[in-house]
């Protein structure tokens, strides 16, 4: 048999844009994104690395809510307490058995993960406003419980901690070491949710939110996706409050009242709260709107979060990726010419 | 009064952005009692939503007169049209009499005095005057809908299904009590039935609608008569 | 025993406040399907506006009468401007903005009046009658609660506005088929639950203390009687209110320290949502199918 051409040409004319196809860029573009962090310290103040580092911290949490209550519409307005069981147990296996701070993380990680299904299983029962209701409670009990367990929690004088040092042959200093560190732990974190996000699991918690029904009618166990999406969202959430243990080098309970989870809420739909890249933007503005607006008043901040959010919802919903993102597209595709 | 009572020229209804009537014409005389006839998804329900502002128009639609397309469904009520909608619309948490008395809520005076007529008509719900109207019986739910609509002293009064679900003893007696109001009240009417035989019995005109389009119209008893029209929706 | 009846009634005081709070939760949610969580904060507000005023000279009743008004107007005011654009959007918008609404009145009231705790005067004076049973300023507190509820109850039930509002809750299009006009029904519904947060908010502040984050724990006390009778239930707010003030009262004395007060409503809210959704009285509706 003589050899016949074993490829065909793609049914669908890839778009290129410059020659390269759309995934390249979006490729490019991601690496970009990585190198300008990746050298981001060393623009900019040792203090302001410190700051750049808890946004990604709140990048992290930002994303936990995000499967939660954007990929699976469940509100949630207590993740303050899942990112106060992360500092916690941080701060505790570090002060008080002197768990070297990296195993801390995945510690956090199973602890809230268990914590986050316990909660998802009644949170069945519970549909959009009352769960908020509940979930809103919860973060006001929060302060309440951790100074009432003061034997482990150090109740209101909280737990002080030691920040890991960075090894000699690295030359660098605490803050900046700390930035990589919490860098390379978001990246991991933004890869596992993409993965999880934008495959199947992805879709059957968008079917689980949107059309509850028709999604057990063909065969999805909502049951199932539901409470592991609650324990995944505190996952994340509470690997965040983790390192936030770490880098910060102290908790107590006043740094996790209902304004925390307020924060994230806000944050999250000013990113845009049912995508991937939206807590990025949530995470810069959780950590950065307060600091300008602390200048001004001391309730400056909450007027300000209060105004974003009024805005947010009457103008762009979706947030700023989830308006952005179509859009760049759309436009990054007119530039194209069709096929090679 | 000089034009028809309720004119419908070339309106075109939408869904969304899904069009559901495409260009319908319709005409009402005062005093007459017409009826749009039609099977399952043909659009009746569609024309009196849109007569009513419940629906999305283009078009003309007047009342009396006057030009009704766009206006707010509680403008165009104001204006003198009753509408008994699909499954009634009674308020059952509130009592028979309450339910009554939201019905005359929009009138200055005189609401007393038909609430004691509408009584007079439906002795049954005279008895029930204090009960959830959720617990009366389909029949008697629509009853207490009629005269809801009855009482804001309407000019027209547009049925939607009044027979649907009632069981055929009930149904007869439904359609005796709308000749009977209908008479007695002075009001024109909008019927929209399935039950085709029994509306154009009562009916003056009669108007036939397939598929968002009005394929027919007439004089009620000539369309009766109409040979096809028997076949197809009266079944004999 | 003497100590438990004392215990009891002055449950009763505070219940009479978490059931006004609960009341306008109520007329909120039958109205809308929303909880307004800015509830709380906006009946803070209003309860310094009557600070202000009595600090300006005027005597007590009169600044409660015409904060009252206000709060009325400004909860109209609200309900157009702020809500109105959300009603029909996804819950997840409208609870955002509830919460952006609260966070903007927490953070003015904050930046105009100071953080700092004040004295709020009571009308009523505090002496103990009865036999050391209950105070007079409890008293007054449940006098002036139960009129409030009184006027609402005849206002519902035999005026044809009160009754346009019940039909318009129930059934919106059937109400608009009867020419009442739902929007200005809606709106008056917001300055209703206003006025009467605003009542809870004077009443409360005596003994609270004037602060702007004084009416957070209450609102969640209410959240939690509401549920607790039925969240479209009226009369059951006013029982799960009292209910719930007596158990925290009797709970905080002879159980748990009062540091895990907000603990105890968390877990209250929690168990009646996931065994008892419907609350004590569900809905009183009877519906043929």
């Amino acid at each position: 048999m003589t050899e016949r051409a074993t490829t065909m040409p793609p049914a669908i004319a890839e778009i290129r844009i410059a020659g390269l196809s759309e995934t390249t860029w979006r490729r490019i573009g991601i690496v970009a994104l990585i190198a300008f962090g990746i050298a981001l310290p060393f623009l900019v103040s040792k203090y302001q690395s410190f700051q750049f580092t808890l946004a990604m911290i709140y990048a992290v949490a930002l994303l936990g809510l995000n499967i939660l209550t954007g990929y699976n519409g469940q509100i949630s307005l207590g993740h303050g307490a899942f990112f106060a069981v992360g500092a916690y147990t941080a701060a505790i296996l570090m002060h008080r058995f002197g768990v070297p701070f990296w195993a801390t993380l995945p510690a956090a990680a199973v602890i809230c993960f268990i914590l986050g299904v316990l909660f998802g299983l009644p949170a069945l029962r519970l549909e959009g406003l009352y769960l908020a209701l509940v979930t809103l409670a919860l973060a006001l009990a929060v302060p309440q419980i951790l100074k009432y367990f003061e034997g482990w929690t150090g109740g209101q004088q909280g737990i002080n901690l030691i920040k890991p040092k960075p090894p000699e042959w690295t030359g660098i200093d605490k803050d900046r070491w700390l930035y990589y560190l919490v860098f390379i732990v978001m990246l991991i974190m933004f890869r596992l949710a993409a993965n999880l996000l934008r495959g199947r699991t992805g879709r059957a918690l968008i079917a689980i939110r949107d059309h509850p029904i028709s999604a057990s009618a063909m065969g999805i166990d909502t049951a199932r996706y539901k409470t592991l999406a609650f324990g995944t969202s505190a996952l994340f959430t509470g690997i965040a409050g983790a390192m936030s243990a770490i880098v910060i080098g102290y908790v107590s309970p006043e740094g996790f009242g209902p304004f925390l989870s307020i924060s994230f809420l806000v944050g999250s739909a000013v990113g845009g709260i049912a995508t991937i890249g939206g807590p990025l933007v949530g995470g810069l503005f959780v950590q950065f709107i307060p600091n300008f607006a602390n200048d001004i008043s001391d309730a400056a901040p909450w007027a300000i979060y209060g105004a974003c959010m009024l805005i947010c919802m009457y103008t762009v919903p979706e947030g700023a990726i989830g308006y952005l993102g179509p859009r760049l597209g759309r436009l990054l595709r007119r530039f194209a010419s069709s096929s090679s | 009064m000089s034009g028809p009572l309720l004119e419908l020229k070339g309106v075109h209804a939408f869904y969304g952005t899904t069009e559901v009537l495409h260009g319908v014409d319709l005409e009402i005389e005062e005093g007459g009692l017409t009826a749009l006839l039609g099977a399952n998804g043909a659009g009746k329900t569609t024309t009196l939503r849109a007569v009513c502002g419940m629906v999305r128009v283009e078009g003309e639609i007047r009342f009396a007169g006057d030009r009704i397309d766009g206006r707010a469904t509680e403008d165009i009520v104001a204006r003198g049209v009753a509408h008994v909608p699909e499954g009634r619309g009674t308020f059952t948490g509130l009592t028979v009499e309450e339910n009554l008395r939201i019905g005359g809520y929009t009138r200055q005076k005189g609401a007393a005095e038909t609430m004691q007529r509408m009584l007079g008509y439906f002795p049954v719900l005279a008895e029930r005057r204090h009960q959830q109207a959720g617990t009366l019986s389909g029949g008697e739910q629509q009853m207490l809908a009629i005269a809801r609509a009855l009482m804001m002293a309407p000019k027209l009064l547009v049925l939607d299904e009044p027979s649907f679900g009632l069981a055929p003893r009930l149904v007869e007696a439904m359609f005796k009590i709308i000749a009977t109001v209908r008479r007695e009240e002075k009001v024109s009417v909008l019927l929209v039935e399935q039950n085709a035989s029994q509306a154009l019995e009562l009916a003056d005109h009669a108007y036939l609608i397939e598929t968002g389009s009005m394929v027919a119209s007439g004089d009620a008893k000539k369309l009766a008569n109409d040979p096809q029209i028997r076949r197809s929706y009266l079944g004999y | 025993m003497h100590q438990l009846l004392q215990q009891i009634a002055s449950g009763l005081a505070t219940g009479a406040i978490y059931s006004s709070l609960a009341l306008a939760l109520v007329m909120i949610y039958r109205a809308t399907e929303l909880v307004n969580f800015a509830q709380g904060d906006m009946a803070m507000a209003s309860t310094y506006l009557a600070w202000t005023l009595m600090n300006a000279g005027l005597p007590f009743w009169a600044a409660f009468v015409i904060t009252l008004v206000s709060s009325f107007v400004a909860g109209v005011i609200i309900e157009r401007v702020i809500i109105r654009p959300v009603q029909n959007a996804p819950v997840l918008a409208a609870v955002i903005v509830f919460i952006g609404l609260q966070l903007i009145i927490y953070a003015v009231t904050g930046w105009i009046f100071s953080y700092e705790v004040r004295d709020f005067a009571s009308p009523f004076p505090d002496k103990p009658i009865l036999g050391a049973l209950i105070n007079t300023r409890d008293l007054g507190v449940i006098g002036v609660t139960l009129v409030m509820l009184i006027l609402l109850y005849v206002f519902f039930r035999y005026t044809p506005t009160g009754l346009a509002m019940r039909a318009a809750a129930q059934n919106p299009v059937s109400a608009r088929l009867s020419g009442i006009r739902v929007g200005r029904m809606l709106a008056i519904g917001w300055g209703l639950a206003a006025a009467i947060g605003a009542t809870a908010g004077i009443m409360v502040a005596p003994v609270l203390f004037l602060d702007p984050n004084m009416m957070l724990g209450v609102l969640i006390y209410a959240f939690a009687a509401a549920l607790l009778g039925g969240i479209t239930n009226p009369l059951g707010a006013v029982v799960g209110g009292l209910i719930v003030g007596v158990a925290e009262n009797l709970i905080g004395t002879y159980l748990i320290a009062s540091q895990l007060k907000l603990t105890v409503a968390l877990a209250l809210i929690f168990l009646v949502l996931v065994f008892k959704p419907n609350g004590l009285f569900g809905t009183m509706t009877v519906r043929r199918v």
